[in-house]
């Protein structure tokens, strides 16, 4: 501020010098918001995590760690394991991933290189954008009525059990689902490739595949990883839709069309009618288990966007 | 000259700043103050849990609320909910569809009684084409949900249906996956007519399913069947009077195939009844009930002397159960719940009668 006044060589007058001295308190208000905002985010978290901790504490004392490796959910006698949610939730969330990237890798694509203005791109922006904001109830509805018998076709033709619902029917709708996370964070990325490296690719010679494949993709694949990444998140936790396609039976999974049941599924079925301090600890240790597993796979993400970082500068 | 104008800034700032709180207070006051009014104003009563009597709480205590102006505020938790929340004394009743468990009467640390309010009942709903009215007996539900029996054609199932003809298709089991009174009275009756699933799986509102796919809430569970040829589930009587669903006739302990119906319901309760009403009206020995049948409860302290209440918090309590237990059964056929039987209306005036306030019967 005394820099640009300095510069001009104006003396100041009353009205800067209050604009001077409001800034002055703004700043130092302002930083301490910031301060407070982000350390009330660390408490939050932090205290979530313990709480979780402490209400799970008769599970924990009574299970200890073959709470993980348990197959039996067995409210009546009480005994409980956690295995089956554990791999219904990676299981369903990992192939949702996959099958997302199909088309979420070309969106970003399209909308980040190909048609980064216009009204083309304007509209496919906003329906992507829409899919993220369509509640997770009508997924799950539209998952029940129209992909199932559609996944029961599939099934019949492949020789298994028809069932219609099921992981896979889960991974498709989690997969729509999480499109819009991870395609609109590609397509921010990738239109920040400097043109410059573009150009002299293309001055080389290289066709515009090339560009994409040996240029644009190898630049901005950290940013795409964050994408798929806060995708994953979306899907590891996401409950309403997967519980009405994923067919919430409690065996492990035999193939991917063997239903199944997640970690939030049986949380959000189960909670409501749960008495007994074990039970309720069991299915608080499931809710536990879930933070722990997002919080390793986002420390995992970010050491390998460190990685692909360092070895692309 | 420069410090002047900073000091006068200050003195500027400081008492804006002063307005502020000031205008932010009185803001405050008035608010809480209004709220207080209103507070004193109204007498409320607070209850939560089972959400399978909630239209029919709705309606009552909005007609209650018309003629005594005593509000009641009902939160369709659950019925584990309003357990848990009796329990820790923040309501001042709870719904259940369930019995309280031994351990949460021992973990209530003093008497609580369970007073039905309206009877509701399960049916056994299919999807096959043509949609048949079929007849089951108690053993073939037992061993199809423990996947004994796996298909429709299966000579058990022929033998009762002689006059249908049933395909040779698999028979998908759909339960529900939520925690739900619903569940708890089918698997009571599976208990009861099973020693097979009594040792295997019990009862409870959410159990280990041997078999079959679940469906979330009555909604889930009658997508699921609609949708998959064969499948064989379990949904409210409401919901499937409601959604016009196919639902079979139940062979009862008498020996009689019963249609499920409100009325065979309530006849489910014309049967020999303990004081404490604590009691599944599954499989009972009435020869036209219902054997999939069951009370829903409203659960209250014996002793309404507790956590600071004031007396006319439990007259009013008291005087609601009442009210619910005979002019507010008037509101339960129209909205497909099945009202007290006779002998049910009886038992639970005396367990009203019986509340208290340090010792002393409200209700005289």
């Amino acid at each position: 501020m005394n820099h640009t006044v300095a510069d001009v060589g104006i003396p100041m007058a009353r009205s800067q010098m209050t604009q001077r001295y409001k800034w002055g308190i703004s700043e130092v208000a302002f930083r301490r918001f910031l301060y407070m905002a982000g350390l009330i985010l660390l408490i939050l978290l932090v205290a979530i995590f313990f709480s979780l901790v402490v209400a799970s504490f008769p599970a924990l004392r009574e299970f200890g760690l073959s709470f993980l490796i348990g197959r039996t959910w067995d409210p009546v006698r009480g005994e409980f394991g956690g295995l089956v949610f554990l791999v219904g939730t990676l299981m369903s969330s990992l192939m949702a991933l996959i099958i997302s990237m199909f088309f979420s890798l070309p969106a970003s694509i399209f909308l980040g290189e190909y048609f980064r203005h216009g009204k083309v791109s304007a509209f496919m922006k906003s329906v992507i954008e829409l899919l993220a904001g369509i509640p997770s109830v009508i997924y799950g509805f539209w998952g029940l009525f129209l992909l199932v018998p559609l996944v029961r076709v599939l099934e019949m033709k492949l020789g298994v059990a028809p069932q219609g619902v099921g992981i896979f029917t889960s991974s498709l709708v989690l997969a729509v689902m999480i499109v819009p996370y991870a395609s609109s964070i590609g397509t921010e990325v990738i239109s920040l490739v400097p043109s410059d490296l573009k150009e002299a690719a293309l001055s080389l010679g290289a066709t515009r595949f090339e560009v994409i494949r040996k240029v644009i993709l190898p630049y901005a694949y950290s940013g795409i990883f964050a994408g798929v990444l806060l995708a994953l998140g979306r899907a590891l936790g996401e409950t309403m839709a997967v519980t009405m396609v994923i067919g919430n039976s409690n065996f492990l999974p035999k193939s991917i069309f063997s239903p199944g049941n997640t970690m939030a599924s049986v949380i959000a079925n189960e909670f409501t009618e749960a008495t007994g301090r074990l039970y309720l600890a069991s299915l608080i240790e499931l809710a536990l288990v879930l933070f722990v597993v997002t919080t390793i796979i986002n420390i995992l993400g970010k050491l390998v966007i460190g990685k692909m970082t360092t070895r692309v500068t | 000259m420069k410090r002047e104008l900073k000091s006068r800034e200050k003195i500027l700032f400081r008492g804006f700043r002063m307005k502020m709180i000031l205008r932010i207070f009185t803001l405050f006051s008035i608010f809480f103050g209004l709220c207080s009014l209103g507070g004193a104003k109204e007498r409320e009563l607070i209850g939560a849990g089972a959400t399978f009597p909630y239209p029919l709480y709705s309606k009552m205590f909005d007609v209650y609320h018309k003629e005594t102006g005593v509000k009641v505020n009902y939160q369709a938790i659950g019925s584990g909910g309003g357990i848990r929340q009796l329990i820790n004394k923040t309501v001042d009743f709870g719904g259940s569809d369930a019995i309280m468990s031994d351990k949460d009467l021992k973990e209530a640390g003093g008497p609580v009684l369970h007073i039905p309010t309206c009877a509701g009942s399960v049916v056994i709903t299919y999807n096959l084409t043509g949609e048949p009215r079929l007849k089951f007996t108690p053993d073939i539900i037992a061993d199809i949900f423990l996947g004994k029996v796996k298909k429709w054609n299966d000579s058990r199932i022929t033998a009762v249906n002689p006059e249908v003809k049933l395909p040779d298709t698999d028979i998908t089991v759909v339960h529900r996956s939520d925690g739900s009174g619903t569940t708890f009275i089918f698997s009571s009756y599976l208990s009861k007519v099973s020693q097979e699933w009594k040792e295997k799986v019990g009862s409870g509102p959410s159990l280990n399913w041997p078999v079959g796919l679940g469906g979330k809430g009555n909604p889930g569970v009658a997508g699921l069947v609609k949708q998959t040829p064969g499948s064989f589930g379990y949904v409210e009587l409401i919901y499937a009077l409601q959604n016009q669903m196919p639902y079979g006739t139940i062979k009862n302990k008498k020996g009689n195939f019963i249609e499920p119906t409100i009325a065979s319901t309530s006849l489910a309760a014309e049967t020999a009844l303990p004081d404490d009403m604590k009691v599944d009206l599954t499989d009972t020995d009435a020869a036209r009930g219902y054997p999939l049948s069951g009370f829903t409860w409203i659960i209250v302290y014996k002793e309404q002397d507790y956590a600071k209440r004031p007396e006319e918090e439990a007259k009013d309590l008291v005087d609601l159960l009442w009210w619910m237990t005979h002019k507010g059964q008037g509101y339960a056929e129209p909205l497909h719940y099945a009202p007290l039987s006779k002998v049910a209306v009886e038992k639970a005036e005396k367990l009203i009668k019986s509340i208290s306030y340090k010792g002393k019967p409200i209700l005289k």
